[in-house]
């Protein structure tokens, strides 16, 4: 936490992307939170994976819940729409927005307390929903604004600061989502910037439920030995499956790969996916391998991290509802309120 | 690449560019530190004890800190640090008495000093208060050398040199006024312990060209015309004026002129623009006074008619540099005449010493320049040591006064029977700023305002008497605000791998993005491997191990703004902001550091 403003000033050679920004242009107002909290460096992640992708900050919506994980939208994408909701309500109130504005890119961003707690629910339904959505859960395992109460993503085994001992099982939000259908489900953690930034690009790079589990040590309260969630813990039990390349654009790949060391995937969006596979037997298009794979290494202590599902079917809120493509807000009154005549037609087709 | 061992004084030295680039490396950050705390008096002792004459350098500096400045890096301009300087002199309180006094019984030494420039009474500054009896000798009737007799009162009033002059005379130095040395034979025989050259390089170049002799009445050698202007034996100049030279003197030249009855004046020179040896702001000073510059002419005769000059000729031409070498080749073009009623010649300078007998000892090389060695300025001669424009050619006070101390102290340690190429490591005084979590002892935030101009008065009341000093300088409030643009260069982000817990705040929060976590590789391609690549080779990268992952931090220095952020969001105190207050080793300074 720091109370003097990052200066403008940045490197000189400091690259643009097409749109003729630096990353510095994504950054929102300086963090508040604690010196050293594994959220920054999401917040970093995020800012950079918008910088490569080179998005418009305008049409993004950042929406978010409750706690230290959810003031970070204050910090990243200054120039971008926000709505800081109620805790555990993030999901709701980025449904409704979506349905709304489907034109917009819609980042959730929460925490565990925030999802896998009070906000489990919601979780649930707007995953299984397939809201067109990045969903991230910025994961320390605790209820850090309260200052470091066991979340429902606390191991059991896991020692508090004060040293007591978590005796509940914890929910596993990516094996969550899975189960309820989301369409790309990553796990990170915040000490492996590169694996982050590229598996938020793919995300956003989807159309669909994407969630983004993000292992983020809270340096106040749960950074000690016997933690489950701390920076030394996660670095020795980290597996990552894969490494992720995200390659925008819509032409076929030429490059050439040895198999089974990379991997192609087409998201049903056209963009390319460029995996570099760091276990050969582990495929990404298996919903129910992923899942036995996750509880097999649960099992043994280690954290699988990197992409660990994405769907090949389109699977899309919009597209089940059959919306209309225009956003409400560039439809007429004519259109959005077609009069007495058409709401009759409609209760008479109901009968 | 090698880890850095930042126990080595010079590596945080030179991340303080504007002190590694000063000749003299004044610690120029915590003397703005201390203008900005209206500390003025502190202010000047610092320049003082480094630099001699701050009152003097603070209008006059060529100031080679300048260009190095990181501020210019950043942003468009560097720290005016040179007027800075003048802030610190402008608004001092008397000062006497923080000065070192007189000594009351000399150590039985004698040493003298051929010349009263700044070489000469540098070394006499540090050699008096330790007991040495030195002995100044100058033909010019006052002291200060150039200073007095060649830079031009608007830009450094008498009263200046005679205050800084002063100070060191009065500390018991004997100074024999326009006593010329005709025999170095002689003085030596005389049996002083030690012999101090700082006799300048007071030979000016003429141009043989066809119409020279004839116009001998009107056309003159910058270099001694300043003088007589100086000492006021010139005092009027017909209408048009020529000046001849592309250099500093020649802008000098230019604008006495313009003082003195010079309504129209213009300065030829053979180079370009922009390729002129003179520095910017004295171009920019003379052009301001209504003084044109013709570039790319070379002068051809001088035209007399009637027994009088009435022209110049002169020839297009453009310049070729190869190999470092410029040549002039003619565009062309016709020749032209410039009509005019006065020339001066500012062309170039050299060193001459007809009084130096060639069979005493003291070697020449095939230039005639005295062979002097690199740090000690010891010439061939066991009691003879040469600095200043007399010890390598024509350069600027800042480098007089450097080799003044770097020679006082080889005489101190001659006479003190000690080896005098062992010279002391500077001293280096580490301090932490942290006061708080987000406090600092300094004042870490980064102003974007830029550079601000020197008050100077307008051309009608500056031109009128050429003893009338054209800047104002900064007042207080506006001291205060260039002070403020000052990075603060000396405080240093020190950085401890085995408290880092590798959580990247400092790698996110960095506006600069100097530092990278990341596998250690040769220098050449790890500096294109960083989180934007290393271009500037004249900046080192601070490469420390330590970590967990086996990986190493690499801090590029080039652009850091020391904001201290990194150390401020770093949540184990790996980052910690040290300030490193760098002082040269003087004569009779003692200090524990091992030998360099
Ligand atoms: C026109 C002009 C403008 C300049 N402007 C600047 C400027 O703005 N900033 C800057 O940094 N530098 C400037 N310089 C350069 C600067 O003046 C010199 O580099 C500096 O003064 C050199 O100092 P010094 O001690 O080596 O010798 P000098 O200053 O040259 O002093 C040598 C002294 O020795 C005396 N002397 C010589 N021979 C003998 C002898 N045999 N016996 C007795 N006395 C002797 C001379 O009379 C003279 O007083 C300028 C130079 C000129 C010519
Ligand atoms: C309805 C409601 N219940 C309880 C709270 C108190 N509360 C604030 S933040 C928080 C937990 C946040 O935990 P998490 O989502 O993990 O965020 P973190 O601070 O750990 O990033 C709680 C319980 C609240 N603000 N609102
Ligand atoms: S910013 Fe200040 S400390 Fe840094 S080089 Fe410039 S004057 Fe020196
Ligand atoms: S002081 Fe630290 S944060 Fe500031 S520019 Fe330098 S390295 Fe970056
Ligand atoms: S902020 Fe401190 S602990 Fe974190 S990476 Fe930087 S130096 Fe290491
Ligand atoms: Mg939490």
């Amino acid at each position: 936490m720091s109370y003097l403003a990052k200066p403008k000033f940045h490197h000189p050679a400091l690259p643009e992307n097409t749109l003729g920004y630096t990353r510095r242009d994504y950054e929102g107002a300086i963090s508040t939170l604690c010196a050293g909290c594994g959220h920054d460096s999401i917040t970093a992640a995020i800012v950079e994976a918008c910088f490569e992708l080179s998005i418009a900050p305008h049409r993004v919506a950042k929406i978010s819940g409750i706690g230290c994980s959810s003031k970070t939208p204050t910090y990243f994408l200054g120039n971008s729409h926000g709505f800081n909701s109620v805790h555990g309500r993030m999901p709701s109130v980025l449904t409704g927005a979506s349905l709304a504005n489907r034109d917009l890119i819609y980042l959730g961003v929460s925490g565990d307390g925030d999802s896998a707690s009070i906000g489990l629910g919601q979780f649930a339904h707007a995953l299984r929903r397939g809201v067109n959505m990045v969903y991230i859960v910025e994961n320390n395992g605790v209820y850090g604004l309260t200052k470091g109460q066991f979340s429902a993503t606390a191991d059991d085994g896991s020692k508090s600061k004060q040293g007591v001992v978590n005796i509940d099982k914890p929910i596993d939000l990516t094996a969550l989502a899975l189960q309820l259908g989301a369409s790309y489900v990553a796990r990170s953690f915040s000490g492996d910037k590169a694996q982050l930034v590229s598996l938020i690009k793919g995300a956003i790079e989807h159309e669909g439920a994407a969630l983004v589990d993000v292992i983020s040590p809270c340096v106040a309260f749960n950074n000690h030995v016997g933690s489950t969630k701390s920076y030394d813990y996660v670095r020795e039990h980290n597996i990552a499956v894969n490494r992720l390349d995200v390659i925008v654009g819509r032409t076929p790949i030429t490059v050439d790969y040895e198999p089974g060391k990379l991997e192609l995937v087409q998201q049903h969006d056209g963009s390319w996916l460029r995996l570099r596979k760091l276990n050969a037997e582990y495929s990404v298009h298996d919903r129910r391998a992923a899942i036995d794979f996750l509880l097999e290494h649960e099992a043994k202590s280690e954290i699988v991290t990197g992409l660990l599902y994405v769907a090949s079917d389109k699977d899309e809120l919009h597209a089940d509802l059959n919306t209309t493509d225009t956003p409400l807000n560039a439809l007429s009154q004519k259109e959005l309120c077609p009069g007495m005549a058409r709401l009759e037609e409609i209760n008479a087709s109901l009968g | 690449m090698k880890l850095t061992d930042i126990s080595a004084p010079d590596y945080f030295h030179k991340v303080v560019d504007c002190q590694w680039a000063c000749p003299a490396h004044t610690p120029v950050p915590e003397y703005i530190r201390l203008i900005a705390q209206g500390r003025y008096t502190d202010a000047y002792m610092i320049n003082w004890r480094s630099n001699v004459f701050p009152g003097i350098l603070g209008r006059t500096c060529d100031r080679p800190c300048e260009p190095a400045c990181r501020r210019g890096r950043v942003e468009e301009a560097p720290v005016a640090i040179c007027r800075l300087k003048r802030v610190a002199a402008d608004f001092k309180d008397d000062i006497r008495d923080r000065l070192p006094r007189p000594t009351a019984h000399t150590n039985g030494k004698r040493v003298a000093l051929v010349g009263a420039g700044p070489a000469s009474l540098t070394v006499a500054r540090d050699l008096a208060p330790l007991g040495y009896d030195c002995t100044v000798f100058d033909g010019n009737p006052k002291a200060g050398g150039m200073i007095r007799s060649q830079i031009p009162k608007f830009r450094l009033p008498d009263s200046v040199i005679d205050e800084e002059c002063g100070y060191i005379l009065d500390l018991g130095v004997t100074f024999h006024s326009g006593k010329r040395i005709d025999s170095l034979k002689a003085l030596l025989s005389e049996g002083y312990d030690a012999v101090f050259i700082g006799s300048g390089a007071p030979r000016a170049r003429d141009l043989d060209i066809p119409g020279r002799k004839e116009a001998a009445g009107s056309v003159h050698i910058g270099l001694d015309w300043l003088a007589s202007v100086s000492f006021g034996h010139v005092t009027s100049t017909g209408r048009r004026v020529v000046v001849i030279g592309g250099g500093n003197t020649a802008m000098d030249c230019g604008r006495s002129a313009r003082r003195l009855g010079g309504e129209e004046v213009s300065v030829v020179v053979r180079e370009g623009f922009d390729e002129m040896p003179a520095a910017s702001w004295e171009k920019e000073a003379l052009l301001n006074e209504g003084i044109t510059i013709s570039a790319g002419l070379a002068p051809k005769a001088f035209i007399n008619e009637g027994g009088r000059l009435t022209g110049l000729l002169v020839e297009p031409v453009t310049t070729v540099t190869e190999n470092g070498r410029s040549t002039f080749v003619p565009t062309g073009e016709p020749p032209r005449q410039i009509d005019c009623d006065e020339v001066v010649i500012a062309i170039g300078q050299q060193n001459a010493f007809p009084w130096i007998e060639r069979d005493i000892g003291i070697d020449f090389d095939k230039w005639d320049m005295p062979v002097v060695a690199e740090t000690t300025f010891a010439s061939t001669h066991p009691k003879v040591f040469f600095g200043g424009d007399a010890a390598r050619g024509p350069k600027n006070i800042i480098s007089a006064v450097a080799h003044g101390h770097d020679a006082a102290l080889s005489i101190h340690r001659l006479l003190s029977g000690e080896d005098i190429g062992e010279r002391l490591l500077p001293h280096v005084q580490i301090e932490s700023e942290k006061l708080g979590i987000h406090e600092w002892a300094y004042d870490s935030e980064v102003t974007l305002d830029h550079r601000f101009p020197v008050p100077s008065r307008d051309n009608k009341t500056a031109l009128k008497d050429i003893r009338t000093e054209v800047e104002l300088g900064y007042d207080p409030a506006l001291a205060l605000a260039e002070a403020d643009r000052c990075l603060n260069c000396d405080v240093e982000t020190v950085f401890s791998g085995p408290s880092c817990i590798e959580c990247d705040s400092c790698v996110d929060i960095c506006p600069m993005d100097c530092i990278t976590f990341t596998e250690n590789g040769e220098e050449q391609e790890l500096r294109l491997r960083l989180r934007v690549p290393a271009l500037n080779p004249l900046q080192d990268l601070y490469v420390a191990d330590g970590l967990k992952t086996g990986r190493v931090m690499v801090k590029d220095e080039d652009l850091c703004l020391h904001c201290g952020l990194c150390a401020e969001r770093c949540p184990t105190g790996a980052w910690s902001m040290q300030k490193y207050f760098i002082d040269m080793t003087h004569a009779g300074d003692t200090c524990p550091t091992r030998s360099r």
